[in-house]
């Protein structure tokens, strides 16, 4: 996209040499209606609902403001009441907890098998196949599914936990406060991986095989090929894997409220289901949108910092 | 452009128009793409009848009535935990179906607004229900909504299993404790209910919070401590599974009908499902209460029809007619018998329970069930989670039943104006 501008605009500049006024400002607003298009998508879609929310969030805004188009301004109640709520903190710490996991263990399982799948052996396609089925389900069938698998009394992966060690009882996957967020992460994870290997694998392939050679031709042992040339060169496709499965998992809500809604006791509240019980539960809108403000804003603090990475890593003369 | 165009300009120019006139596009759909006026001969409901087959049960009742008054019925379904939301973004861009068919405990929050037409202005007689399905459709002392049918919890047991343990169904608590003991063995539990933190759990827990003495306006009055202890025994007993936090009312009905537990709590929605399968021998009784001789005060559920204000009081009329139509003995009867719940009119849950001796302890139940916004009304939603933070915390050993309720009546309050 980059290069088809600048090269659009190269030849626009050599075409005039020396702008004259009215000419310069010709040009300069037929460039502001090439992006016109876009900057109307993203105000309409983007900038609008992002004011609305945060606008919202400073208002009474219940199910009579539907009705009357009232929603008056309660300057910093909406704000008092999130934070004051034991359960907000909560959420905000599960929410970290669920993410750092998810991702941790998305992407180390995924970069593995990444790995392994770049050296190519027989049915290693047809695997690679196989392994992107949890991406293909539906969240909500994969969280229902796990539901059962989790079951303590009569789950499978119970069942099969006690046939191999003395696990009295079973373990109360989704039964235990102390349990359930990480049943949730392990979920995620399995969720996640396909997504991670994929894109990892991509960009292996885009590594030149020669690197290796020339890794090997010094002596060095596949772990040191694997730190001094994958994973330098494999920098800007990690941070787009991170920050790409941060941005999902950070907002998550379908796969809490089908596998525990938000149980038990609260300890798979996120910041998404708190929202979705402020908003569309207790039709309070206005403290919805606080919740929504503070994901916004998280999101909003790390896609500055991947835009940054980014940078970095494809910095062209900036 | 002064001079002649170069050949590079004109093809931008060109695009430089369609490019703006593309991105005027959306706008101007979107300031016209309002909705059409709906036909005046057509009555439009909104309602949660996505299933095929409930959804033409539902429209065969709204033909039956529309035909004799020359109107036609258009439902627009949409799944159930959405229908609130789909009505406000209706109601937004003032373009509300005629008739607003909601869950019982969220009509407080739309009569609250003002924006529900009183029953009685749109020439609904309804004298002659039972007090229950009129406190569900109340706010304020005014009825907004009318139930056709309402639904309420009972006991439900296996009756195989009862036998051969040599046991009756429990009618008070000590007795459901011993019983549920003894009809535990192997694979199977001697009870189960649902106690997920949602809508599902609170509506089984009520029954027994209510039963004891416990008050959603005040849930630290001190008797609400009971039905939790009695919860936290069962499991602590093993009579249930420790999966209960987990279980929706659905899974409940799922272990039952597996033969995993002998006596479950839930509704008459689901005796279709029960009356299809032929592994489990079921019949129904009264949930237990804490001693003998008192009486099970069992929650009301169900949905309720409201009629939106319009700028057309002929709209409104005529949503009345339907629902006065509805709303007839006759239809009501055979409406329930459909859904597998108790008609409202206390003259048809009569010819119900007569008609169905099976489902007699759900008729009983009904007459003197409570709605769960008779007393909170609007600030349901708030008690509903800070009763599911109690028995949650409460199950799942983090704190005992009194300061569980303490914790609740704290949450409860703390957005009260």
């Amino acid at each position: 996209m980059s290069t088809a501008v600048s090269s659009a605009a190269a030849p626009a500049k050599t075409v005039v040499p020396g702008p004259t006024g009215p000419r310069r400002g010709r040009h300069s607003l037929l460039r502001w209606l090439f992006v016109l298009p876009a900057l109307v998508y993203m105000t309409l879609f983007f900038g609008y609902p992002l004011v609305r929310n945060i606008v919202m969030s400073f208002q009474e805004y219940t199910p009579r403001t539907y009705f009357t188009g009232e929603a008056p301004f309660n300057g910093l109640d909406n704000w008092r009441a999130v934070l004051s709520n034991e359960l907000f903190a909560d959420s905000l710490w599960h929410t970290a907890v669920f993410t750092v996991g998810s991702l941790a263990g998305q992407f180390t399982i995924g970069l593995a098998l990444a790995v392994f799948f770049s050296r190519r052996f027989r049915l290693s396609g047809v695997i690679r196949a196989v392994l992107l089925l949890p991406w293909l389900v539906p969240m909500v069938v994969s969280a229902v599914v796990w539901r059962r698998v989790l079951d303590q009394d009569h789950g499978i992966l119970n069942s099969a936990l006690q046939t191999i060690g003395p696990a009295d009882g079973g373990v109360p996957w989704l039964s235990s406060p102390s349990v359930a967020l990480l049943s949730a992460i392990l979920v995620n994870i399995w969720i996640g991986i396909p997504f991670n290997m994929v894109i990892l694998y991509g960009g292996l392939q885009e590594i030149p095989r020669q690197l290796y050679e020339a890794a090997s031709l010094d002596g060095a042992s596949p772990w040191r090929a694997f730190r001094s040339v994958t994973l330098p060169l494999l920098r800007p496709v990690v941070t787009v894997v991170l920050v790409l499965g941060f941005m999902s998992t950070v907002k998550i809500l379908d796969l809490i409220l089908a596998l525990t809604s938000g149980g038990p006791a609260d300890s798979t509240q996120t910041l998404g289901t708190v929202t979705y019980q402020l908003s569309f539960l207790q039709l309070d809108f206005g403290q919805g949108a606080v919740v929504g403000n503070v994901l916004i804003l998280i999101s909003a603090v790390f896609a500055v910092l991947y835009l940054r990475a980014n940078r970095a890593d494809f910095g062209t003369g900036k | 452009m002064n001079g002649e165009p170069t050949t590079m300009q004109r093809p931008r120019r060109i695009r430089m128009i369609a490019t703006a006139t593309a991105a005027l596009v959306p706008v101007t759909v979107g300031l016209t793409g309002c909705a059409a006026t709906p036909d005046p001969g057509t009555v439009t409901v909104l309602n949660s009848a996505t299933d095929a087959a409930e959804h033409n049960a539902n429209q065969a009742f709204f033909d039956r009535c529309a035909k004799p008054l020359g109107l036609k019925v258009e439902q627009i379904s949409v799944p159930a935990d959405t229908v609130a939301s789909k009505a406000l973004r209706m109601a937004s861009s003032n373009s509300l179906t005629d008739i607003l068919e909601l869950d019982g405990s969220e009509l407080p929050q739309f009569a609250e607004t003002g924006g529900l037409r009183p029953l009685a202005e749109v020439g609904l007689d309804t004298s002659g229900f039972s007090d229950s399905a009129t406190s569900l459709g109340s706010y304020d002392g005014t009825q907004y909504g009318v139930a056709r049918s309402v639904n309420s919890l009972a006991l439900l047991y296996n009756k195989d299993l009862l036998r051969k343990a040599g046991v009756e169904p429990p009618t008070t608590w000590p007795e459901l404790r011993a019983t549920a003991k003894t009809l535990t063995s192997g694979n199977t539990y001697g009870m189960a209910f649902s106690a997920s933190p949602n809508a599902d759990g609170v509506y089984q827990f009520l029954p027994f919070f209510w039963s004891g003495g416990g008050d959603e306006a005040r849930l630290d009055n001190g008797k609400g401590e009971a039905a939790l202890t009695l919860w936290k025994d069962l499991l602590g007993d093993r009579s249930v599974s420790k999966s209960v936090v987990n279980w929706n009312q659905q899974d409940v009905n799922d272990q039952f009908v597996a033969g995993r537990a002998a006596m479950m709590i839930n509704g008459p929605w689901q005796v279709p499902v029960l009356s299809a399968q032929d592994k489990v021998d079921w019949a129904v009784a009264t949930i237990p209460v804490p001693e003998a001789g008192q009486e099970a005060i069992a929650p009301i559920g169900g949905t309720v029809m409201a009629v939106p204000k319009s700028d057309d009081s002929g709209r409104e009329k005529n949503a009345g007619k339907i629902l006065a139509c509805l709303n007839s003995e006759k239809n009501q009867l055979a409406w329930g018998e459909s859904v597998n719940n108790v008609p409202t009119r206390a003259s048809a849950a009569t010819s119900y329970a007569e008609k169905h001796p099976e489902l007699a302890p759900f008729v009983d139940l009904v007459a003197t069930a409570r709605s769960r916004t008779a007393e909170v009304g609007t600030r349901w939603p708030v008690v509903n989670d800070a009763l599911a933070g109690a028995f949650q915390s409460v199950l799942t050993g983090g704190t005992g039943p009194e300061q569980a309720l303490k914790n609740a009546q704290r949450q409860a309050s703390a957005g009260e104006k």
